[in-house]
């Protein structure tokens, strides 16, 4: 009884993360044939009498967004990093606009795990706010410098990122618990360090960080990267903050997200104030991705997330690329 | 289970945090419906959004004529903008988490961190100011 048990639930979840990988490709080379379908955007101003009416596209961001909430999840990465090169490259929406609402979207989610990661203390405030103040700071810089920057310049940049994101992705080692001999003199003169409660072992980790200042200097392009693209930056937080500065990775991935709440905060003020955020576009990204996150979060226990990652790697891939061609102007 | 290891002023963060973003979260549902339904007539027709999701930022603001920063608080009468409360207030809640922790920080003589939660302020503030624009392409 109990060998049948343990088949069924591993069928199901088989076919769980086998229902999630085809319907993944699916709907990716649906939007890649749209895509290849497309013409170039409607000249300035377009007619009012356009084929597909004009909720087909909101709705269909919703639906796109809610998926990418699931796999986000799944695949252990945050929504920002998807939505503006998945967005970006395949709907009609102009990458300002895309920014700005890729933004917003990684700020919801932010703000939507921030108290309870705060409240369980996997979060740091200690950790997070000297990064904050350089990443908000310099997310300021790089979305100024983002808005004022063509299309195609922007494309070809995020392009690159996203390929390199895909790189650090399939490269970067991660350390549950790094070892840190010594403190550094700024992590202990600010007194950066902290106590959690491992529940997968029932034992409280101390943890201290070291290179601190290296830490924080890599915050200012993580930063000006995160307001200039749109993206919520965790890709690169967590790297930081557990490889370098030797955070454990429970506490870099919530202080991460944590500190995506800071961040996108400054950076989304400068896309609101300078027009860049259309609700019509925002609203349905942020519901869709947080209904997603929440369905993710039902189902993650049940799928096999090492398989998930993957499928996110190649959409990643092929965003990126097609972000890169786009700017220039080789595939349009 | 091990004791709480958070501390007061992550937990005070933390607790407005949560009631902001809900807070949030419903304004902007609730703005977005009466948006759609147009209960409140938008000031771009949705029919016509299309011609101008598409442009650049700085050509859609000449095509519509809106001005950036906080004009939109004289266009609550519009049901487009009256969902920048719910967008404000999201990105606002952070600013508001700061000074709820501020008098705890300098309460527990933790002055180092006052003047970093004090100097995110003013960097925060400043991005919300509307004072920086960027430049048009």
């Amino acid at each position: 009884m109990v060998s049948r048990e343990l088949k069924i639930t591993r069928l199901n979840a088989k076919t769980i993360t086998y229902i999630i990988v085809v319907a993944a490709l699916c709907i990716f080379h649906f939007f890649a044939g749209l895509a290849c379908a497309s013409t170039d955007p409607p000249p300035i101003p377009s007619s009012p009498d356009s084929a597909i009416p004009w909720w087909v596209w909101p709705l269909v961001l919703f639906v796109v967004t809610f998926l990418l909430g699931i796999v986000a999840v799944l695949g252990g990465v945050g929504g920002g990093v998807l939505f503006v090169p998945i967005i970006g490259g395949f709907f009609p929406f102009h990458i300002d606009f895309v920014r700005g609402a890729g933004l917003l979207v990684a700020l919801a989610g932010a703000l939507a795990a921030g108290p309870g990661l705060l409240k369980k203390g996997m979060a740091d405030l200690r950790l997070a706010l000297p990064v904050a103040v350089i990443a908000s700071s310099c997310a300021i810089v790089g979305a100024m410098v983002g808005l004022a920057l063509p299309a195609k310049v922007v494309n070809i940049a995020l392009g690159g990122t996203i390929l390199g994101i895909v790189a650090i992705m399939l490269m970067a080692k991660k350390s549950e618990y790094p070892e840190v001999r010594q403190a550094d003199a700024l992590s202990t003169a600010l007194r950066i360090n902290g106590i959690y409660h491992e529940a997968s072992t029932g034992h409280d980790i101390n943890w201290q960080i070291h290179r601190t200042p290296q830490g924080l200097a890599l915050f200012i392009i993580i930063g000006v990267m995160a307001g200039m693209f749109g993206l919520g930056a965790g890709w690169a937080n967590v790297p930081v903050l557990n490889l370098l500065m030797g955070a454990p990775l429970k506490v870099s991935v919530a202080t991460s997200k944590f500190l995506l709440s800071i961040t996108d905060t400054s950076a989304a003020w400068i896309y609101v104030n300078n027009g860049a955020v259309l609700p019509m576009m925002v609203v349905p990204s942020i519901i869709g991705i947080m209904l997603g996150s929440i369905v993710g979060v039902k189902i993650l226990a049940k799928t096999k997330p090492a398989a998930v990652r993957y499928i996110v790697i190649a959409m990643l891939l092929f965003a990126g690329g097609r972000a890169l061609l786009k700017g220039l102007e080789i595939w349009k | 289970m091990g004791k709480l290891k958070a501390t007061e002023e992550q937990l005070a963060y933390a607790k407005l945090l949560d009631f902001g973003m809900k807070l949030g979260l419903l304004v902007l549902i609730i703005t977005f419906i009466v948006y759609l339904s147009g209960i409140l007539s938008p000031y771009i027709p949705v029919n016509d959004l299309p011609r101008y999701w598409g442009m650049s930022v700085h050509k859609y603001l000449e095509a519509t004529g809106i001005h950036p920063g906080w004009t939109w608080l004289g266009m609550l009468g519009k049901g487009d903008f009256l969902n920048f409360v719910g967008i404000a207030f999201l990105a606002g809640v952070t600013i508001l988490c700061y000074l709820r922790i501020l008098p705890i920080l300098f309460r527990k003589k933790d002055t180092v961190y006052g003047i970093l939660a004090i100097v995110e302020v003013l960097v925060l503030v400043l991005a919300a100011s509307g004072i920086l624009k960027a430049g048009g392409h």
